[in-house]
């Protein structure tokens, strides 16, 4: 074909030209009519912005040209959003917000009017792609507001006591058990797997007066066990030393009631001989006995009946131990 | 002229290709859609996806959200019944309802939002005002808290307990809820629901609570502690107590042990030496040998007369025999 510009004849080459625009269609049309969906998620295709129907991960075709559009949704993800702390490097937007809206997430007030800090974890999945894209507008942020509002109404119904030490439990799974009847009410298309308390403290500036308390209660045991330790010094070994005063004491009656007998029976021994002959007997004891007891005597003297007067005379200090 | 057909022919397609597009609108699922001829919105809304005509040029376009929407309160502070200022921050879902009557009162969701804003602000101001401070803490009324029992002291309990309520956080929250709907029904708007994202005390009236607290927990600190010193004291006591009822009852059954064997020595020593007056004779004479033995000891000067028995042969040697 030739036109006229001007003066100026121009020749088109309207096959090529033709050839040409028909091929980058062709093209174009190619490039957006594949497309994949990964291992970890579901495609949802709508047709003309009409849901047509949701496939399984791997390479498909579509219409091109925006005909149909492809929204692939990772409902087997585990997702999870973080309150009052974030893990760094998180790739889902709605894990976690920024600093100071962390510290707002964090603070709570208990239901004896306390206050208390609180960090949590919700775990969920997507478990229905269309609701998850069609029910609600931003669902993550929907499931923010509603884990916040649940975990404070679960916070408000108990003691500073309860949700710092003894309540943990039961808070992660009263608030699990209403988060999921919310989100089922709201038809979010989220299925909550769990709800993990992580950081549970006394706001900071009272800290020190919760550490206090520990201290005191340690305190306490170790002045009970000091006191017990002094208790079980002294008192078992009285009784073992009572014990062994009483074995004294059986062992001393034994021993006397023993002599007695002994005694008693070399009397009665002795006296049966004795009647036999007594005068006899009674001289030779009595002279045994003298044998015996006057040599070990110091001094002896012997006076003469008729000559007292010398008494006086006689030196009968003790004797004085010879240098 | 011949030499310009296929170049009008060319125009005219392209003058078809526009009016076709121009006929031609698709809606999303997420979308609704009001038809305006001129601006004045004509005919049924549709909301129903997928590929739909319309005159090119005089019909425009207009789209709406079919999903639900989220309300994002901002935290204000107000006081409650009891004169406690709190900062409330709520959150909300609404839907567009009658999207004619949304269209004409509102036109975009700006407008939407601040209106909300308005609507719920106020209600929510008022039910605070309402309600003491508790009654959007607490939900449920007879809750008894668990008790830590490391806190729980012997004699009475001082940590904290749950405050009393009438209504509760939902109860409220369908109050602000029962309130508000009706009035942004008007724009037709659609409340789903109302409720408190996060109830916290101004910073001047934490400051309170903090000391609070920390008086709280002195206060079970001391009791820990004077707990501990009492729980020693009695053990203290119970030692004493101890040590003297051990070292007693030794003692007494030392003395009743040495007693019974006492008495028993005597009365064998009796039964033996009282048989007959001989034996009671013979008895004293024996023994009063054995006392010679013990009582003159090597330290003993002895003055002896000739008269004695045992020197009577000094002086008379024809006396044989002692009597």
């Amino acid at each position: 074909m030739i036109i006229r510009l001007g003066r100026t004849y121009y020749t088109l080459p309207l096959r090529l030209l033709a050839g040409g625009v028909l091929a980058v269609g062709l093209l174009a049309a190619l490039v957006s009519t594949f497309y994949t969906i990964e291992a970890e998620s579901q495609g949802v295709v709508l047709r003309f912005g009409r849901y047509l129907k949701t496939v399984e991960p791997g390479l498909r075709l579509k219409l091109p040209f925006g005909m149909d559009r492809v929204y692939p949704v990772p409902v087997r993800r585990q997702l999870k959003q973080e309150f009052g702390f974030a893990t760094p490097g998180a790739t889902n937007p709605d894990q976690y917000t920024d600093t100071r809206e962390q510290e707002l997430e964090r603070s709570m007030v208990t239901g004896d009017l306390n206050a208390a800090s609180v960090e949590w974890v919700v775990q969920y999945r997507i478990a229905d792609p269309l609701a998850f894209l069609f029910a609600f507008r931003d669902p993550g942020h929907a499931l923010r507001d509603l884990s916040e509002s649940v975990m404070r109404t679960v916070i408000g119904d108990r003691t500073v006591d309860e949700v710092i030490t003894v309540g943990r439990q039961e808070i992660e799974a009263e608030a699990l058990e209403r988060l999921r009847r919310q989100v089922a009410q709201y038809g979010l298309g989220v299925s909550i797997d769990q709800i993990q308390l992580k950081n549970v403290n006394p706001p900071a500036p009272v800290q020190a007066s919760f550490n206090e308390v520990n201290q005191a209660q340690q305190e306490r045991e170790r002045t009970i066990n000091l006191a017990r330790g002094e208790y079980n010094k002294v008192v078992p070994r009285a009784r073992g030393e009572a014990e062994e005063r009483l074995r004294t004491a059986e062992g001393y009656a034994i021993r006397r009631i023993n002599e007695a007998q002994g005694d008693a029976a070399r009397f009665l021994a002795l006296f049966a001989q004795y009647t036999n002959a007594p005068a006899v007997t009674r001289q030779r004891l009595y002279l045994e006995t003298l044998e015996e007891v006057l040599p070990r005597l110091r001094g002896k003297i012997v006076v003469d009946e008729t000559a007292r007067q010398v008494l006086p005379l006689l030196q009968l200090q003790p004797a004085k131990p010879t240098p | 002229m011949k030499t310009f057909a296929p170049l009008v022919l060319l125009l005219t397609a392209a003058l078809g290709l526009l009016l076709a597009c121009g006929a031609f609108y698709t809606i999303n699922e997420t979308e609704q859609v009001i038809i305006t001829q001129f601006g004045k919105p004509i005919g049924e809304p549709r909301t129903n996806a997928g590929l739909h005509l319309k005159l090119p040029f005089i019909h425009a376009v207009n789209r709406l959200e079919k999903r639900v929407l989220r309300w994002d309160g901002r935290p204000s502070e107000m006081p409650t019944k009891d004169k406690t200022y709190i900062v409330v921050d709520a959150f909300g879902r609404w839907r567009i309802r009658d999207p004619r009557q949304y269209f004409l009162r509102l036109r975009d969701e700006r407008s939407a939002q601040s209106r909300l804003d308005d609507i719920l602000g106020s209600e929510i101001r008022n039910a605070i005002a309402r309600h003491e401070l508790i009654e959007v803490i607490r939900s449920t009324r007879d809750r008894e808290p668990a008790l830590d029992t490391a806190l729980v002291g012997t004699n009475e309990t001082v940590t904290s307990r749950l405050y009393p309520i009438r209504k509760g956080r939902p109860l409220v929250e369908e109050e602000i809820f029962t309130n508000a709907a009706p009035k942004v029904a008007v724009f037709g708007v659609e409340l789903l629901d109302v409720q408190f994202k996060r109830v916290n005390y101004n910073p001047s009236v934490a400051q309170r609570i903090y000391d609070r607290m920390i008086s709280e927990r002195q206060q079970i600190a001391e009791r820990f502690r004077s707990e501990g010193a009492g729980e020693a004291a009695k053990i203290t006591g119970q030692r004493q107590k101890d040590l003297q009822t051990i070292e007693s009852e030794a003692y007494r059954r030392i003395q009743e042990i040495r007693g019974a064997a006492d008495a028993r020595a005597s009365e064998i020593y009796a039964v033996a030496y009282n048989r007959s007056p001989e034996a009671a004779a013979f008895y004293r004479f024996l023994r009063t040998l054995e006392a010679y033995k013990a009582v003159l000891t090597n330290d003993t000067t002895l003055i002896l007369t000739t008269d004695s028995a045992f020197f009577r042969l000094l002086k008379h040697a024809d006396t044989p025999g002692l009597e």
